[in-house]
């Protein structure tokens, strides 16, 4: 399957499993999504369990924390993670703090999709990745999956959780495992052993991380398109690294990542989003927390400029496996 | 129901008449020519084509004055180079060349041009609204007779921030000329699959402002209409609600296949084209032969290649400067 069969396989598989289940956004009933990933659905499971909204973020966001605590799990689609911000009141104010607040006599058991992340010359406005954004509000999950089979399981396991889940997919990966090699053609997910997709349900749970890459001498802490970035940077420059995929960025599975510091004792951080407060900030601080004695050199922080996401410049924003090689060996020298 | 093609008098002196017909000539050369530059690869990203709506920018953008305020949505190519862009910057800036309007920065849908007080394309639906409200009250608190014209599609009319914008303008009775593009789409869903009350005008109007409805093809209801309006927001009256009813007969946005609609439904339109419908009315009184039109044609055809070769022999912004303009310069107060 490629990431959005699989997505929409996650999707099938809970609407067919659980009556509470509703998937609703912009043109994702009718139309099955800019994507694809609904597509199909509303014509299987009807107009009251998929369907379409206007162009409203915050309505969509808020209906479904309502419909949440009512007992529902509704599944919203924002079209790109670029257009979220008027439903982060929704997002923040509501949905987070919703648990906490009621003293959990409610919850809001949300999940809301969002494509992220550059290469489709998007610029500043349909590329971002504000997985930060997320991660710094308490109360919220924020998941990016790297890969099909990921991404049905951690769908399926965000559908099923009681928290508000922030699901970004990185949507330069949906059609096959691009490496930041942009000139190149992408394998298709047919031709790779993670395109191999169960059909019916499965979990990868939340909050565990997995070693994509098993290595030695240093080890990368990436998400998302990075983690393909990361392997092929590995390949370039030879240097034996470990990848740690964390898949939950928040909250996440802190021992596989410590575990994998402590045998290298070198790190990598690598994201596409901007660097100053981005993800990496806070992979860096953990790292330096419970590793110091076992760190052999400086953390390593490769990521997107403080910058918006350039238009036409999109491939020298983007940190591709040159300049994360360049930080393997950066690592490696000190 | 789809009404039969504008027709009727042209109220206008031929060069006048004219000058409207060459604009929208000059938008729809322009964008043919931006679809195929696309389709090469040599604009990138997205790309949203006004064609077929080409009569409410040539229109209502003429009614403005220089002093008046443009802000606009990602489909603002004819908004941009009917107000004054030069077509080389607009092509450039698609190109994402340095040379462009907004130097390669903003693409296809951030054209900005200070110099015509274009505030702006905008990818974000709603985003240009409250800043819209905001411009039309800065001008108020200095006593500046501007009028500010703020283009959107009727998709946008489901965003709280179209609410909140129209109520401050009301409220604050701004001089602000909301100019509803409604093609009856927003991407795949159709008006009445978005808008609980499809009369947009009857909504409008609930927020205690001025409406009027016009025919969006008719490049002479255009103009007239947003003649008044504009004309009564620069009086002190308030915020103005214009709706045209338009269509547009592209895709959404390049990656589109329109199945949301009947094929039959775009032909339907297509004879309520602004250009051939504007056209023959021109031919009809005598104030246009098809020399002439194709002089026009000629010369819209002549300022396309002009602009791409600009755009071509342009250059990319270098990456180290990418990080100017993100925050004011250093040293500065
Ligand atoms: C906040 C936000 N949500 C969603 C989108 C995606 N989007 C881009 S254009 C569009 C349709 C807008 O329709 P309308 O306002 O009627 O204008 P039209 O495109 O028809 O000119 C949508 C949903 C966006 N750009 N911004």
């Amino acid at each position: 399957m490629t990431m959005i069969q699989a997505l929409r396989s996650a999707m099938d598989v809970m609407l067919e499993r659980d009556p509470n289940v509703v998937v609703y956004g912009q043109d994702v009933g009718y139309f099955g999504g800019v994507f694809r990933c609904t597509e199909g659905l509303q014509k299987k499971y009807g107009t009251s369990r998929v369907f379409d909204s206007p162009i409203s973020e915050g309505g969509i966001v808020g209906t479904a924390v309502g419909m949440g605590a009512y007992g529902l799990r509704p599944v919203v689609e924002i079209q790109f993670a670029d257009y979220f911000y008027p439903a982060s009141d929704q997002i923040v104010s509501e949905a987070a703090r919703l648990r906490y607040r009621s003293a959990g006599d409610f919850t809001a058991p949300i999940t809301i999709r969002m494509p992220c992340g550059g290469g489709i010359y998007g610029g500043q406005t349909h590329s971002q990745s504000p997985e930060a954004l997320f991660t710094h509000v308490c109360g919220l999950r924020t998941v990016m999956p790297s890969n099909p089979y990921d991404a049905k399981g951690l769908l399926i396991a965000a559908i099923e959780c009681d928290d508000p889940v922030i699901f970004l997919e990185p949507k330069r990966l949906y059609n096959g495992p691009f490496d930041g090699h942009h000139d190149k053609p992408v394998v298709p997910w047919s031709k790779h052993p993670l395109g191999e997709v169960p059909e019916g349900h499965y979990t990868v749970p939340l909050e565990s991380a997995k070693v994509f890459r098993a290595g030695t001498e240093l080890t990368v802490l990436a998400y998302g398109t990075m983690v393909f970035v990361a392997q092929a940077a590995a390949n370039e420059t030879g240097i034996d690294a470990e990848i740690i995929d964390l898949r939950s960025i928040w909250p996440l599975d802190l021992d596989t990542l410590v575990n994998s510091v402590k045998k290298t004792g070198r790190c990598v951080v690598v994201h596409e989003a901007t660097r100053t407060c981005g993800f990496g900030a806070e992979l860096t601080s953990l790292v330096q927390e419970h590793c110091f004695y076992h760190l052999e050199a400086p953390i390593e922080r490769v990521a997107g400029w403080d910058t918006p996401y350039p238009h036409a410049q999109e491939w020298d924003y983007f940190p591709g496996p040159a300049r994360v090689g360049a930080a393997f060996k950066r690592a490696m020298e000190k | 129901m789809i009404a039969p093609p504008p027709a009727g008098p042209v109220p206008y002196e031929k060069d006048y008449a004219l000058a409207l017909l060459a604009d929208m000539l000059r938008i729809r050369r322009m964008e043919e020519k931006c679809a195929q530059a696309y389709g090469e690869g040599k604009i990138r990203g997205f790309l949203h084509l006004y064609i077929g709506e080409e009569a409410v920018a040539a229109g209502a953008v003429r009614a403005l004055k220089p002093e008046d305020n443009i802000v606009a949505t990602y489909r603002e190519h004819g908004h941009a180079l009917v107000r004054g862009v030069t077509m080389n910057s607009i092509m450039a800036e698609m190109y994402g060349k340095r040379e462009g309007c907004s130097r390669g920065r903003g693409g296809s849908m951030h054209l900005f041009d200070a110099g015509v007080r274009l505030y702006g394309g905008n990818a974000i639906v709603g985003g240009g609204l409250p800043v819209a409200v905001g411009l039309a009250l800065a001008a108020r608190m200095q006593d500046e007779a501007r009028v500010t014209a703020c283009f959107f599609g009727e998709g946008a009319m489901a965003e709280g921030a179209f609410h909140e914008s129209i109520n401050l303008a009301a409220l604050w009775r701004l001089p602000v000329l909301f100019c509803c593009e409604n093609n009856l789409y927003a991407m795949g869903t159709a008006l009445d699959r978005s808008e609980s009350q499809t009369d947009l005008c009857v909504k409008a109007a609930s927020y205690g402002v001025q409406t009027l409805k016009v025919d969006g093809q008719d490049v002479v209801a255009v103009h007239e209409a947003a003649q008044e309006a504009a004309r009564a927001v620069r009086a002190g009256g308030g915020p103005f609600f214009v709706e045209f009813q338009t269509y547009r007969f592209r895709a959404h946005s390049m990656f589109d296949a329109e199945l949301y609609r009947a094929k039959s439904e775009v032909e339907e339109w297509k004879k309520r084209g602004p250009l051939h419908t504007f056209s023959a009315r021109l031919k009809a009184e005598g104030k246009l032969t098809e020399e002439a039109f194709l002089a026009l044609d000629h010369e819209a055809n002549a300022e396309v290649e002009r602009a791409v070769a600009f755009a071509e022999a342009g250059s990319w912004e270098p990456v180290e400067d990418l990080l100017l303009d993100v925050h004011s310069p250093e040293g500065r107060p």
